[in-house]
């Protein structure tokens, strides 16, 4: 499974992070540090993945992406395909682009929100849910409507949520 | 507003700076959400992370959020708060607790926000809660029910916010609140929502699989769900389902390989595409669980073989393209279920084929890949890494350190131990590059299994282990080095000696190299001292001061490390001893004679102890050392009964004759613990068997020279009728000479300790670890005869001289015991003569230095010694069962007389030297108190944990334990570190408790010809003065006075 999907800039600082067991706040800072102090040590052309059987236990690989001023992690364990989750990153950060028109890092921090959303739909429990960014879009639009009519006129919100069922 | 911002970027591209990008970008975004009508962020909230981002160091940044914290804990608290606000504030706490900031005075709001009927907050509070509890807070119940509420809700949009946040917030407990719900949402018309209600129901199962197991067939049947998406989220649990219980699921393989067969052909709607390549999540899901269902299952293999190729073929990129990320993680998934399942030929050939392309690749990520597949490849086919060697070794030299890894992972599996050189020889400069603990210990513990399990010869063994212990130092196991030290202790298992004495100098070269390093570990430091102390001048290559400076180097240069400190002086004591044995003068360097000063006054007692045990070797006769600590003695085995089978028959004949039964100390205590019925006690019953006997022991006057040596009147402040003197003073002599016997004995110990430690651990082999008297014992002997001779200048010299010649030189101690055992027995049964009594006495002696050797009996000078204590069974059944009852009887009954408070009694004053050490005991203990008796215990227990050496003390007191009581063996026959412990309490307890009084009684029942019992009766000290002198000599004893042979010579005058 996914055990935490994290996003950082390349100076160590937290965009989103997200464990999928439960980890005090504490271990949440000393996981980032070790990690960040990880990636941050590796240059380019290296591969995307670093076994951190000494942050996460036994059989646990970071797989991560480097975009301009961001890491994209993902901690996983031996049942998840490295490869795999490579492209799920790039599933996530197509669908970052999509919502944000070149995503970069600010959009990620102001609409913090909003990513979480995204990556609700994308990575759920630590499971893939979702792999196709197009419809991880749908479903985040669908979210995203609401909050507008919402802002709007509260009164409209219930109406939203009978979408129909787009893939089918 | 958007795309003017994205101008704006795009010209500041063109000019090149990154800084101008970052802020005009900044600018961009900022302008794009102030107009786009940005759903969450306020003004605050942006000025709140530029402030942040912004921040020129940690302290600021921890400043600003601080004071942020402060803000929305006054402002959250306000009440009325608008709902958009409110929903914001929760979005800047999720925000600051990712700073790492707590935040959990705004947990509640987050909650409540979750039970309003706004779509919008109630999402972010799922959100946030989500984020903030685990499953176990206590807030989680105020969520149940509205989770239970919304799961019920007609907008789907509602329904799935609340699955999302059952994932992360649902515990066992209250599983069974949403389970029912949770299940029905399985029929929901949307697929969303059927595909995170499978998503819920397995994160259920993770937490809770007995809540589950009725619903296990839910999950094949989701498998048929219309939806594919919906199909795939059942993978992910049926994934875990089959790796707990493959057997259940075995019947499901054919339609996991037709859905993966349909997947492969495309039948998919073209929406699950992945870069052209037909749902690859799907695929790759598949090929793990058919991995767990093919692995040693011939036939659902089979079933396997045509999609596995169909699959391969699909992806198989053409020639010279490396192919998509993607189809390269379903051809790697395709290796682990070929390797995993029992695969043709075919399929293992194609899997290579992919391995190799992988190997070749340019790509890091490949590479990487293809060294796990090569390692999954070469199980079913060692001989397929030949093939790749040279891939493996750029591997191996590239600058990734994952790589690297990896492919030591790799190797690590292919080691034999026809390469296992070369490959350890990486491992460790590897391992040289490495900082972090948590690697270095794991690739020194892979090293030093393959060094283990493959090394070709010792030498190479012992050059590897040292590196490691250069290397990973104090991250290395105590056990490895021990294990080293028993390597070259008992050579290469042949009985090839020369090879043996080869490799043990080899091992002294290389160590004397090493110690010219600086910094090294402790943990070589000890080896090293110990190879240096044993065979450092057995090939006559290094001279005895050459070898000795070094290690007094090395424990100058760790002037905090005790146990170097105590492995530098042991290997002194020994390379001492291997000179005297030898027949050469021994006059110590002046650096060595410092450090062995600096010792004498050391606060730990351990190391005062062996240095007082160096000094009692320097005075030692040749023919004596060469018996205590014969050259190369270390390699043998130990044997010991704790049963003491050997007693049983004076037991039973002292029982006979009206003894009373061994108590175990609990007993006894539990009789002792009223203090006042001690002191109300009637005098005239004496030997209470569980009484305290706070007296200190009388000395019979008989008459030897008389009075220069007086009794140590500082141990017995309140003893009035003080007695009489040069007994006293041979007494310590004997006690001394007797010490010297027992010093090499514990110094030989401590290599015992070694040995066992490298020995099965099975409770016969330990040696009965117990109290420490032996070691106090010894040291207040030595402390005792410099008092003595200083103090007295003539005549305490000569009675010394006249025992220790007599019982130990002139008599040639192996050969007369036998007879003097005989006559011993004959004393004890017959009558008490003078003569009888001293030679016994000396035997009892003996037997107490024996009995501390006698945990391991397999040294060689002991055999043919005065074989006594208890755990000597093997020699005592081997020899005269008869005269060694007997003379323990003897040993016995002089204890008792020793114990006993006699004045004037007229029994012959030798036993006492033999017993010596029972008197020792009780103010050893009193001196042993300035280090603070609590402490030292702790020592001796940690010590005993953590290195050999100390089980030499205890191992030594456990002889001594045997000595004395037979009622106190059961001491020393407790294992372990509890016999330690019990043995220390023994100890602490001596001067008051029991032991001694076990004895006494003994004594008193079992011999008539005990001359002391009656007279005792009438003339031992009350008890109540006894208990003020030993509170008074555990007064003198808590005075520390800094150098410990001071306070000797304060207690023995």
């Amino acid at each position: 499974m996914i055990l935490a999907a994290l996003i950082m800039n390349t100076q160590g600082k937290p965009r989103i992070t997200k464990f999928y067991d439960h980890v005090s706040v504490e271990r949440q800072q000393e996981i980032l540090r070790v990690v960040y102090s990880v990636l941050s040590s590796r240059s380019g052309n290296l591969c995307s993945f670093v076994e951190a059987d000494d942050i996460f236990g036994p059989d646990t690989k970071l797989v991560y992406k480097h975009f301009a001023t961001l890491y994209f992690v993902f901690v996983i364990d031996s049942a998840e395909s490295e490869l795999g989750i490579l492209d799920l990153i790039q599933v996530f950060v197509e669908t970052l682009d999509r919502c944000f028109k070149n995503v970069c890092e600010l959009d990620i921090v102001y609409n913090f929100g909003k990513v979480h959303t995204i990556l609700d739909e994308i990575v759920m429990g630590g499971q893939v849910v979702e792999t196709s960014s197009a419809e991880v879009m749908k479903a985040v639009q669908d979210i995203w409507k609401l909050e507008r009519v919402g802002e709007l006129n509260p009164a409209n919100i219930r109406g939203i949520g009978h979408y129909k069922n787009s893939r089918s | 507003m958007e795309s003017w911002a994205n101008v704006i970027m795009k010209k500041a591209f063109k000019h090149g700076s990154q800084n101008t990008i970052d802020q005009l970008k900044t600018i961009g975004r900022e302008l794009s959400m102030g107009t786009q009508g940005n759903w969450l962020s306020s003004k605050e909230y942006l000025d709140l992370v530029k402030a942040i981002g912004e921040a020129k160091s940690k302290a600021e940044e921890e400043r600003i959020v601080m004071a942020e914290i402060e803000h929305l804990k006054k402002r959250i608290m306000e009440p009325d708060v608008p709902r958009k606000k409110m929903k914001e504030y929760i979005i800047r706490l999720v925000y600051v607790e990712m700073l790492g900031h707590d935040a959990s005075f705004g947990y509640i709001y987050a909650v409540k926000m979750t039970h309003d009927d706004n779509l919008l907050c109630k999402r972010s509070g799922y959100l946030a809660t989500t984020l903030f509890l685990n499953e176990d807070h206590d807030l989680i119940i105020l969520i149940v029910n509205t989770i239970q509420k919304d799961l019920k809700s007609d907008n789907y949009l509602v329904v799935c916010a609340a699955l999302t946040a059952v994932c992360k917030l649902i515990n066992e407990e209250t599983i069974p609140a949403v389970l029912p719900q949770v299940v029905d949402l399985l029929g929901h018309p949307k697929e969303q929502v059927r595909k995170k209600a499978v998503m819920a129901l397995h994160r259920f199962q993770q937490r809770s699989p007995s809540s589950m197991s009725h619903l296990l067939t839910k999950f094949r049947q989701i498998l048929c769900d219309k939806d594919p998406s919906v199909m795939s989220a059942a993978l992910c649990a049926l994934f875990d389902l089959v790796s707990a219980d493959v057997k259940g699921f075995k019947n499901l393989t054919a339609s996991f390989v037709s859905i993966l067969k349909q997947v492969a052909e495309h039948r998919l709607p073209k929406a699950y595409d992945y870069h052209r390549t037909p749902a690859p999540f799907i695929q790759i899901k598949l090929l793990k669980i058919l991995a767990l269902l093919g692995a040693g299952d011939k036939h659902a293999s089979e079933n396997m073989y045509s999609v596995l190729v169909d699959v391969i073929k699909k992806n198989e990129p053409g020639k010279g393209d490396p192919g998509s990320n993607i189809t390269n993680a379903i051809l790697y998934e395709c290796i682990c279920t070929i390797t995993a399942i029992m695969a043709n030929s075919k399929l293992l050939g194609l899997a290579a084929e992919i391995t190799s392309r992988f190997l070749k690749s340019d790509s890091h990520n490949y590479k990487y890949m293809g060294i796990d597949a090569l390692g999954r490849v070469i199980e079913i086919n060692p001989d397929f890494a030949e093939e790749h060697q040279l891939s493996v070794i750029d591997c191996l030299e590239d600058q990734d350190d994952t790589l690297k890894r990896k492919t030591l992972d790799l190797l690590y599996k292919m080691t034999k131990s026809s390469n296992v050189e070369v490959i350890v020889d990486r491992m460790i400069s590897y391992m040289r590059t490495l900082s972090d603990a948590h690697n270095k210990t794991e690739i020194a513990t892979r090293i030093i299994e393959l060094t283990e399990r493959f090394a070709p010869s010792n030498q190479w063994f012992i050059q590897t282990m040292n590196q490691v212990f250069e290397l990973a130092g104090d991250l290395v196991p105590v056990k490895v080095a021990h294990d080293l030290m028993r390597l070259l202790s008992k050579g290469a298992g042949e009985d090839d000696e020369e090879a043996d004495s080869l490799l043990r100098s080899s091992a002294v070269e290389s160590y004397l190299q090493l110690l010219a390093e600086p910094k090294l570990p402790s943990i070589l430091l000890q080896v090293a001292c110990w190879v240096l102390g044993e065979y450092g001048t057995a090939d006559g290559t290094h001279n005895a001061d050459d070898i000795i400076g070094k290690l007094c180097d090395v424990a100058e240069a760790h002037p905090g490390d005790n146990v170097v400190k105590g492995y530098a002086i042991t290997a002194i004591t020994k390379i001492c001893s291997f000179e005297i044995g030898a027949g050469r003068e021994v006059q110590l360097i002046p650096e060595c004679r410092s450090f062995v000063d600096d010792l004498l006054a050391s606060h730990s007692t351990d190391l005062q102890q062996r240095a007082y045990e160096l000094q009692v070797f320097l005075g030692l006769g040749a023919d004596l050392v060469r018996k205590v600590l014969p050259v190369n003695g270390s390699g043998e085995e130990i044997e010991f009964d704790r049963e003491l089978p050997f007693l049983q028959e004076f037991v039973d004949s002292a029982l006979a004759n009206g003894a009373r039964p061994y108590l175990d100390e609990n007993e006894r205590l539990g009789v002792d613990s009223g203090m006042s019925s001690f002191v109300s006690s009637s005098r005239s019953h004496h030997e209470p068997s569980h009484g305290l006997r706070f007296e200190a022991y009388e000395t019979p006057t008989l008459a030897v020279s008389s009075g220069s040596a007086a009794v140590p009147s500082s141990l017995l402040p309140d003893f009035e009728e003080s007695v009489t003197e040069p007994t006293r003073s041979v007494r310590n002599q004997t006690d001394s000479s007797q010490v010297d016997l027992l010093g090499p004995e514990v110094a030989r110990l401590r290599l015992d300790g070694v040995q066992r430690k490298w020995g099965r651990t099975s409770g016969s082999s330990q040696p009965s670890p117990a109290p420490t008297p032996v070691s106090e014992q010894q040291r207040r002997g030595s402390g005792v005869s410099e008092g003595a001779s200083s103090n007295n200048e003539s005549s305490p010299a000569e009675p010394r001289h006249d025992t220790y010649s007599s019982s130990f030189e002139g008599k040639k101690v192996q050969r007369v015991i036998p007879a003097e055992k005989q006559r011993l027995a004959a004393s004890l049964f017959g009558g008490s003569s003078v003569q009888k009594g001293s030679s016994g006495g000396v035997n009892g002696g003996v037997k107490a230095s024996n009995a501390a050797g006698n945990v391991r009996p397999s040294e060689k000078g002991v055999p043919s010694r005065p074989v006594a204590g208890s755990g000597k069974e093997k020699n005592w059944s081997a020899a005269e069962p008869k005269q060694a009852s007997s003379s323990l009887m003897d040993l016995v009954d002089m204890s008792g007389d020793d114990l006993l408070p006699v004045h004037d009694s007229k029994a012959s004053y030798d036993p006492f030297k033999g017993l010596e050490g029972l008197l020792g005991v009780p103010s050893t203990a009193a001196s042993s108190t300035p280090a603070g008796l609590g402490k030292s215990t702790m020592d001796f227990m940690s010590l005993y944990d953590s290195a050999p050496v100390v089980s030499q003390s205890a191992s030594s007191l456990a002889g001594d334990s045997d000595v004395l009581p037979l009622g106190h063996r059961r001491s020393g026959g407790m294992d372990g570190a509890n016999g330690v412990e019990g043995g220390l309490m023994d100890l602490n307890m001596l001067p008051s408790v029991s032991p001694l009084a076990g004895l006494g009684e003994l004594a008193q029942s079992s011999s008539s010809s005990s001359p002391s019992t009656g007279v005792s009766d009438k003339k031992g000290p009350s008890r109540q003065h006894s208990l003020q002198k030993d509170a008074a000599s555990r007064q003198v004893g808590v005075t520390p006075t800094g150098a410990n042979p001071a306070l000797f010579q304060d207690l023995f005058g």
